[in-house]
């Protein structure tokens, strides 16, 4: 019998997140041949993103359009999918492990139901076994599971697999109307988006990190300038958050955020075992201290001992270079 | 008000991890209140030094997580509840369901837990109560202020911050920068010992095995590839930073 996959969309900043993409490409490997796989999309006036979509999934999208969607919110987003589901009765059900990825799958496991595995990095299939690999202790362990029975939610890591690539057949976009839930109990009075138009930390294919060596506010200034040069973005360590030179927002580690770049820079940071379960999967990693001794030296790949004032401009200068 | 934490013990995060017989071994480990449902319990007291009320920790899991449940009352909670029973055996589904019955006897006005736990890192449990509960929640708080049957909390969403309005009851997961988790006093300690201290099992809640049997269960379990030790570069600054610009541009490496 034909089972239906779908992938909860996510749209940040007017735009579709390269998460879903590789949500849609996950499917490819856990589904057989007659399956269906279907999207949904929310938000509004997102047409033009509806469009874009179609290109990636060959199935089904279903969109669901409204103002009350122009914002996340669990309450009216829940409600929207709720009736999604009914109607498709998934076998599986993906997200991004993102801020709305995270909120939204234990809502939708509760309701189906169902087993979830959250912040998955690879699955592979193993005759019709499906094995799917995640985190534990912030990446200082891995373990393998595998669903028993029943519905399933799975969240994966940005950045930790291949984006599904367009296809000939478009999918069929199929308009949903909106239903508000049956009593709206939290309202959404005020985003503050700080992180817009900048390239988001945990999808970054470069990150460059300050830690309490950056000493100050300003001192996050060449790092913002390096990081813009290689496109990427800038994390912190929870010392350089503790002292109050940024928002906890940019933290990494095993209290902050999971990343998982081709490269990682960090600059003025010692490499407690807490940063590094944040970040000691990035493929290649690169460590600026003065002190040759700092443990992060340990694990980078590369090390330069230096005072990152000097050093980290120098870096900057000479990529702009042999970028140009 | 009456105000309830779900919190679970950890490793501490200091701790390495080493894989022994297929599972984690925990010999001589030091274990702690998961990070994150610290700030919960932190903001619990503080809730009830504004507000008043009562303030009750709820953890399930084996004999040793009563330490953590004892921390918590020395730390200002009033009573602690320990769920503890040999069948409860399972996963995220497992655990939001016993709580569930737990809950479901239970009237609250804010249930309080971490944004994730650090060992595990499903960030489940927490949602999938309320969605059982079917109580409002909002993830990742950083801030929260409550009046009457209603409160505003702003909460952390990869970096931006979102003002939502909740109806009480409510329930709502801690994100770090939301306090700063204060320390069991000795005096704290000494009355500890007098609290409530409820035991429960699986019949107690009125569930049976087989309600709560686990969806997902985990094959195998490893470490990750060790790194091998890098390279420190050498030479004035300069030419250091050249090098590396040229090694992740045009070597082998190529990363960029
Ligand atoms: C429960 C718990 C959870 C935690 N979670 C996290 C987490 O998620 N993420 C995290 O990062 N930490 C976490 N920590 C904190 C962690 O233990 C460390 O305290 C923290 O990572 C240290 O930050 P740091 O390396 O920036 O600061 P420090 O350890 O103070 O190191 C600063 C480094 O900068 C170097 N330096 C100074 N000036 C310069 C300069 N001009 N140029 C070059 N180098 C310079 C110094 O040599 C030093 O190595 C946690 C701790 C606990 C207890």
């Amino acid at each position: 019998m034909s089972k239906s996959y779908v992938v909860i969309a996510e749209v940040r900043g007017g735009k579709l997140r390269q998460v879903t993409l590789e949500a849609l490409q996950a499917i490819t490997i856990v589904k057989e041949d007659g399956d269906l796989v279907a999207a949904i999309l929310l938000g509004h006036q997102i047409s033009a993103i509806s469009e874009h979509l179609s290109q990636y999934v060959s199935g089904q999208i279903h969109v669901i359009d409204h103002v009350d969607l122009e914002t996340y919110n669990a309450e009216t987003y829940f409600s929207a999918i709720q009736n999604v589901l009914d109607t498709l009765n998934p076998h599986a059900v993906f997200l991004g492990h993102t801020a709305e990825g995270r909120d939204l799958a234990p809502m939708i496991a509760a309701y189906l139901h169902a087993g979830q595995l959250s912040d998955v990095i690879s699955m592979e299939k193993v005759e019709t076994e499906v094995r799917y690999t995640r985190p534990l202790y912030a990446g200082k362990a891995f373990e393998q599971k595998k669903f028993i029975d029943g519905p399933q939610v799975v969240t994966i890591r940005p950045n930790n697999m291949a984006a599904a690539d367009t296809n000939d057949s478009q999918a069929d976009i199929v308009t949903i109307a909106y239903s508000p839930p049956s009593s709206l109990r939290s309202i959404v009075k005020d985003v503050i988006r700080k992180t817009s138009g900048k390239v988001d930390l945990t999808e970054a294919k470069i990150v460059v990190s300050g830690g309490r060596g950056v000493k100050s506010v300003d001192g996050f200034k060449p790092l913002q300038e390096l990081a813009e040069v290689l496109n990427g973005a800038v994390g912190a360590s929870r010392g350089a958050c503790d002292a109050g030179y940024c928002d906890y927002a940019m933290q990494i580690g095993q209290t902050g955020k999971v990343v998982t770049p081709e490269i990682y820079i960090a600059c003025g940071i010692s490499g407690a075992i807490q940063h590094l379960a944040g970040m000691s999967q990035s493929r290649i990693i690169i460590a600026i201290n003065k002190d040759p001794e700092a443990p992060i030296f340990k694990l980078a790949d590369y090390g330069i001992v230096g005072d990152l004032f000097v050093v980290v401009p120098l870096l900057t200068e000479e990529f702009k270079r042999a970028m140009a | 008000m009456n105000i309830y934490v779900i919190l679970k013990q950890t490793f501490d995060t200091e701790e390495k991890i080493v894989i022994q017989n297929g599972d984690i071994f925990d010999d001589g480990v030091k274990y702690i209140i998961n990070p994150y449902d610290e700030y919960a319990v932190e903001e619990a007291l503080r809730q009830k030094e504004q507000h008043g009320g009562n303030i009750i920790v709820v953890s399930i899991g084996p004999s040793r997580i009563a330490e953590a449940l004892r921390t918590a009352l020395a730390m200002g909670a009033d009573e602690a509840v320990h769920i503890s029973d040999d069948r409860i055996v399972g996963d995220e589904f497992t655990l939001s369901n016993v709580l569930a019955a737990y809950f479901n006897k239970q009237s609250y006005d804010l249930i309080l837990g971490g944004h994730f736990s650090i060992d595990n890192g499903g960030g489940q449990v927490a949602i999938r109560l309320s969605q059982l509960l079917n109580i409002p929640h909002v993830a990742s708080i950083i801030k929260v202020d409550v009046s009457e049957h209603q409160a505003l909390v702003l909460r952390d969403s990869e970096g931006d911050t979102e003002t939502v309005e909740v109806t009480l009851p409510a329930l709502f997961t801690a994100q770090q920068g939301l306090n700063e988790p204060r320390y069991p006093s000795l005096p704290g300690i000494m009355k500890a010992k007098k609290k409530p201290f409820h035991h429960l099992t699986l019949d107690d809640l009125g569930l049976t095995e087989t309600e709560i049997r686990t969806k997902t269960e985990r094959i195998s379990l490893f470490l990750p590839p060790q790194r091998k030790s890098g390279q420190i570069l050498q030479g004035e600054l300069n030419q250091q930073a050249s090098e590396l610009v040229h090694l992740l541009l045009h070597s082998d490496v190529k990363a960029i």
